[in-house]
């Protein structure tokens, strides 16, 4: 049973660590029309960015905040740079384009840091686990992910949706001619809502960081889970990313470690132990399969795009 | 299509030939790893003319057309591993096993459009590099070693590299002409039409998703052939043919290359894979400058190699008329 609720709260915390990155991928296509694969990259440079600075300044706190507003500033780069002129072009560009950037950013990142990966260890505030309920204990810094993503999206909403800035952004998700012919400066908002998703991105690398190692292509793999999220919530909707961040985060935890049990009591131990491993990272796949042929604009589509 | 002897319907003649003659070059310099290099070419060619029947001409963005490679790559290498080494038996299950891949995901991902098609693709390519990684008997994520190559009857020898080369030379000509034929097909002609206006199309009594699907199929078993093949030229199958990184490869073969022509996805692939040679000669780092090369080709050379031949030639038309 303690093992279920900490399976659990490890799925809460991977959803939510998902949902960070899924947002800034739905928010960016949602209101630039842009599909950009270089926001593995943002997470990747997020993760090298903290463990450096925490080297530097010896506090992981301290590293994590410089990192984010290292990301932030790389992000606002990227776009001034690259991707403004990107706009407006057919999805294919987008594709090839930002897959340039991946190659770019990968190479870079070795050129640097050098292939081997590097460290993030964690303060031994957050490397203790903590008492939740009597006789169940859980890790610190996995609960600390969970409040500070809970906090994040709760401030996220609260930007969205309540103050000016958000409303600009409402607004040039639904119409940005409009916005532009009504004096707002549509470049500069582009480029603050392109470094608030390479933000979020890096945040959920440096968070990701301390539990994985920080490594070249760890953007990755997890970016296409982060995909597998923006299909399934419909693209452009950051609630529809925070439900379907949270169901493949639970599913896929889950998944992974009570699957083989469960399949081990249908096949043979033989079969199950060599099947397991395959059909537990497929169960996400078939989670987005059934919702396309369900909801083919994924669950919670934001209009007609 | 109104002049055959475009400057640039000369200058995919002149590749072409150029292909078929490299192995007497090769026999002159002595240079063997230029045919290795180049069957490798070849065949990724292939792969990428098959993506250009969907991508270019059917204007369906699939983003995990690696998949099939490594399905028609692992048909032959679990078949190898489980004793079948007949290519007649290998090949036909390479092509039907991407067919039936294809048929089931183009089923689902083609009810969407777009960037939902996109990712979809993506998602649906990385499942089979995850679930091939996670199967212990056939090497998992280290890959199977294939030991003897596919075995045909008497005079076929695979394991010839002159032999092989023509091999793979012949089908990507094949596939050339297959893919041509379709595009000025009937059946061509719907996929195109869809691409441009899929509402339009339906409306005048198309069953488009029928025929995508059908050319989502082809091209997927296309490429589940240059799979095999590929299998069979490095000898060893692994995940990694089927990451994703390597789907991003053909697209850029065959925007590169240029969209607008059956062989024009053959000049990409060319052009990708010598470019990579020759940058990783002067630099280790060399996707650093790959990298952003690929931006500025999007950027500022939209219509690939061949929209330029296409260019150049119309210049020089224009110029014979008037001078």
């Amino acid at each position: 049973m303690t093992l279920f609720i900490e399976q659990c709260l490890n799925g809460l915390q991977f959803g939510l660590l998902l949902f960070l990155l899924a947002a800034g991928l739905t928010l960016v296509f949602g209101i630039m029309d842009l599909v950009n694969l270089a926001h593995g990259s943002l997470y990747m440079i997020g993760a090298y960015f903290a463990a450096t600075f925490a080297a530097w300044t010896g506090s992981f706190v301290l590293g994590a905040v410089l990192a984010l507003l290292a990301t932030l500033l790389v992000g606002m780069a990227v776009e001034v740079i690259a991707m403004r002129r990107l706009y407006g072009r057919d999805h294919l560009d987008h594709v090839l384009g930002t897959f340039g950037l991946i190659l770019f950013f990968n190479e870079l990142v070795r050129l640097i840091w050098g292939a081997q990966g590097l460290p993030l260890p964690l303060p031994s505030w957050l490397n203790t686990p903590v008492h939740l309920l009597p006789g169940f204990t859980y890790s610190a810094y996995r609960l600390a992910i969970i409040i500070v993503t809970l906090a994040v999206a709760a401030g996220l909403y609260f930007v969205v949706m309540r103050t000016r800035i958000g409303m600009l952004i409402r607004a040039g998700a639904s119409n940005r001619e409009m916005v532009g012919a009504l004096g707002v400066n549509i470049k500069l908002l582009y480029t603050l809502v392109f470094g608030l998703g390479a933000a979020l991105a890096g945040l959920a690398g440096l968070m990701q960081a301390p539990i994985l190692t920080v490594q070249i292509g760890m953007g990755e793999n997890i970016l296409i889970l982060a995909f597998v999220i923006t299909v399934i919530g419909g693209i452009g909707s950051i609630r529809g990313a925070l439900v379907a961040a949270l169901f493949v985060g639970f599913i896929d935890t889950l998944g992974r470690a009570f699957f083989p049990d469960l399949l081990r009591m249908m096949l043979s131990r033989d079969a199950a132990s060599t099947l397991a491993p395959a059909l537990s990272s497929m169960l996400i796949y078939l989670l987005m399969a059934i919702v396309l042929v369900v909801k083919p604009e994924g669950l919670f589509s934001a209009g007609g795009k | 299509m109104r002049s055959k002897l475009s400057f640039r319907n000369i200058v995919t003649a002149a590749l072409l030939i150029a292909l078929a003659l490299l192995p007497v070059y090769v026999q002159f310099a002595h240079a063997p790893f230029l045919l290795t290099l180049f069957t490798r070419i070849v065949i990724l060619a292939m792969a990428a003319v098959s993506l250009n029947l969907i991508l270019g001409f059917g204007g369906m963005m699939s983003f995990g057309h690696a998949a099939y490679l490594g399905i028609g790559g692992y048909a032959v290498g679990i078949l190898a591993f489980e004793g079948v080494s007949s290519g007649f038996v290998q090949w036909p299950a390479a092509l039907a096993a991407s067919a039936l891949f294809a048929l089931v995901i183009g089923a689902l991902s083609l009810r969407t459009r777009g960037v939902y098609f996109i990712m979809i693709t993506l998602a649906f390519a990385q499942m089979a590099y995850y679930i091939v990684s996670g199967i212990a008997r056939y090497g998992g994520d280290d890959g199977l070693t294939i030991y003897k190559r596919s075995q045909f009857v008497a005079p076929i020898n695979l394991s010839n590299k002159v032999q092989f080369y023509y091999i793979c030379l012949a089908l990507l000509f094949a596939s050339i002409y297959l893919v041509w034929r379709l595009v000025n097909s009937r059946f061509g002609l719907v996929i195109q039409g869809a691409r441009s206006n899929d509402a339009r199309m339906r409306a005048i009594g198309f069953p488009t998703y029928r025929y995508k699907l059908t050319a989502f199929v082809i091209a997927g078993t296309m490429c589940g052939l240059a799979g095999a093949l590929l299998a069979n030229h490095t000898d060893f199958v692994s995940p990694s043919v089927m990451y994703w990184t390597r789907s991003g490869d053909l697209i850029i073969m065959v925007v590169l290359g240029g969209m607008g022509s059956a062989a024009g996805p053959v000049f990409g692939a060319v052009a990708l894979l010598v470019l990579e040679e020759a940058l990783s000669g002067i630099t280790e780092y060399w996707q650093i400058i790959l990298g952003p090369l690929l931006l500025l080709v999007v950027l500022f050379a939209r219509g690939g190699i061949d929209g330029l031949l296409a260019q150049v030639g119309a210049k020089g038309e224009a110029k014979a008329r008037h001078g």
